[in-house]
């Protein structure tokens, strides 16, 4: 084969490499977090709160969303909202299409484990002279986690792949690093290939993270 | 099809008269045939491209026509690309190559070059109310720039450290970004810049400084004295009634820069 592979070329990049991986670490953990938290108050507002404007208003927001491409979700926060006199950098303008789009799935996951919920169950909570409110926090909502938790992950690690188009607004994560090294020293392969490695490594601990964090928080393993 | 047979019977006649002539002046000959035959492009806006009626337009035409009218003959105008324009020339299928053509040494081995007609830069352009007038002034601005393009890998080593370079995917994410006021500048290359300006746009960008200048000349065959000298006559006319500007305001938006 007539190509010499040259990693070494692709290392000499090494803090370019680390400055992309903290920055897509931070975008899936803070765009994760609020993501799940709009989705929890998504999917309470469309499948649990009786309330038929919110429901017909948490109805649109979905659909839009999830019948809308993320990049074009992106361009319009980045490029187009700056007409209306919003400007955000691009760091603020990732993590805001990240959580308006991890919203919207989340806020359907959710619902989803909210309806596997036995209605004997909310009706018990409510013979106990629970209010509603409290039959959601307490009865409803970790049993619906509980059902939907692997679901919810996997859209968690989906949306931290999405994060690699947010490189096209030049927010410095992975990709954007992947891109400019490539840029500078032409090494296509190695350069995508480490960043492929290193992609898959920051899946695979995600998805450990929330099995852990599923453990802790929804099913009650704590010690 | 028809192009080809008047392109192969205008070079036979041409050089039936080239032999009988053993060794004319090229000029001498243009003015006695009547016709100035010039190498344009067609593929590169806005110095050359085809109109909607088919007609080749852009600053290249229009500079030929100039040229033609200076020199009191007829035009003709050859569609080349870039790798046969200089072919062209050196077979003598052209008398002379407008085809924002770039100074180099590899080509003033091959052809003569006369004045320079067209501003070819990069640079660094923003609104008017941005102060920059070089590269330290960049100094804690917001810099758009197209990924991986000369000008990234050019002004990535010249910059002062407290500008924020933000590296687009490809031109139109520059000027979006430019546009959307994401980045106050942006680093690119003044044919961009003319685009942005074709659409007049809230935000015009304005040359601030350059990074690197590469000026279009005229290029012709080496040994033809008479027609290097009236073509940089006709050009300097051009320059100091203001021609070459209108030229310059019309297809790149701006007018020729200071000490063109």
């Amino acid at each position: 084969m007539a190509y010499q592979f040259d990693f070494v070329d692709v290392f000499k990049y090494t803090d370019v490499l680390a400055r992309g991986v903290g920055l897509t670490v931070t975008l899936i953990g803070v765009g994760g977090t609020i993501g799940i938290a709009v989705g929890i108050a998504g999917a309470w507002a469309r499948g649990y709160s009786g309330n038929r404007a919110l429901e017909w208003l948490v109805a649109g927001y979905v659909e839009a969303i999830r019948n809308t491409p993320f990049l074009v979700q992106l361009f319009f926060i980045f490029y187009g909202l700056p007409s209306l006199g919003v400007r955000l950098t691009e760091v603020q303008a990732a993590l805001l299409a990240m959580v308006v789009n991890l919203g919207a799935y989340a806020t359907e996951i959710i619902r989803a484990g909210i309806e596997a919920v036995p209605r004997g169950q909310r009706e018990a909570g409510a013979s106990l002279a629970m209010t509603r409110m409290q039959v959601f926090r307490h009865v409803v909502l970790r049993p619906a986690l509980q059902k939907i938790w692997p679901a919810l992950s996997s859209q968690l690690v989906i949306v931290m792949f999405g994060s690699a188009v947010c490189s096209q607004i030049a927010a410095e994560e992975l990709t954007y690093a992947a891109n400019f090294i490539q840029s500078r020293n032409f090494r296509a392969f190695e350069v995508y290939f480490v960043a492929t490695g290193l992609y898959l490594v920051l899946a695979l601990l995600l998805r450990q993270g929330m099995r852990s964090l599923g453990g802790w928080l929804v099913f009650g393993r704590r010690a | 099809m028809k192009f080809l047979r008047l392109a192969l019977a205008a070079l036979a006649a041409f050089s039936l008269a080239f032999s009988v002539a053993a060794r004319a002046d090229a000029l001498a000959d243009i003015k006695k045939a009547g016709v100035l035959k010039v190498a344009v492009p067609q593929d590169f806006p806005p110095f050359g491209t085809v109109a909607a009626d088919m007609k080749p337009q852009g600053y290249d035409i229009d500079m030929a026509e100039l040229l033609a009218k200076e020199l009191g003959v007829k035009i003709e105008l050859v569609p080349v690309t870039s790798a046969n324009r200089i072919p062209y020339l050196t077979t003598k299928k052209v008398d002379l190559v407008i085809s924002s053509l770039g100074k180099n040494p590899d080509r003033e081995k091959v052809i003569d070059f006369a004045a320079a007609y067209a501003p070819f830069f990069n640079g660094v352009f923003g609104p008017a109310d941005q102060k920059v007038t070089k590269i330290e002034e960049l100094a804690g601005k917001t810099l758009g720039v197209t990924r991986g393009a000369v000008e990234d890998l050019e002004i990535s080593k010249i910059a002062p450290a407290t500008a924020t370079i933000k590296r687009y995917e490809d031109n139109n994410g520059t000027i979006s970004a430019f546009l959307s006021g994401q980045v106050q500048l942006v680093a690119t290359g003044n044919v961009v810049a003319a685009a942005i300006l074709a659409k007049n746009p809230p935000k015009r960008p304005e040359v601030k400084f350059l990074i690197k200048d590469s000026p279009c000349f005229i290029g012709l065959n080496k040994g033809e004295p008479a027609l290097l000298a009236a073509v940089n006559a006709a050009v300097a006319k051009a320059k100091k009634d203001g021609r070459l500007d209108g030229i310059a305001k019309k297809w790149l938006g701006a007018p020729l820069p200071a000490g063109f």
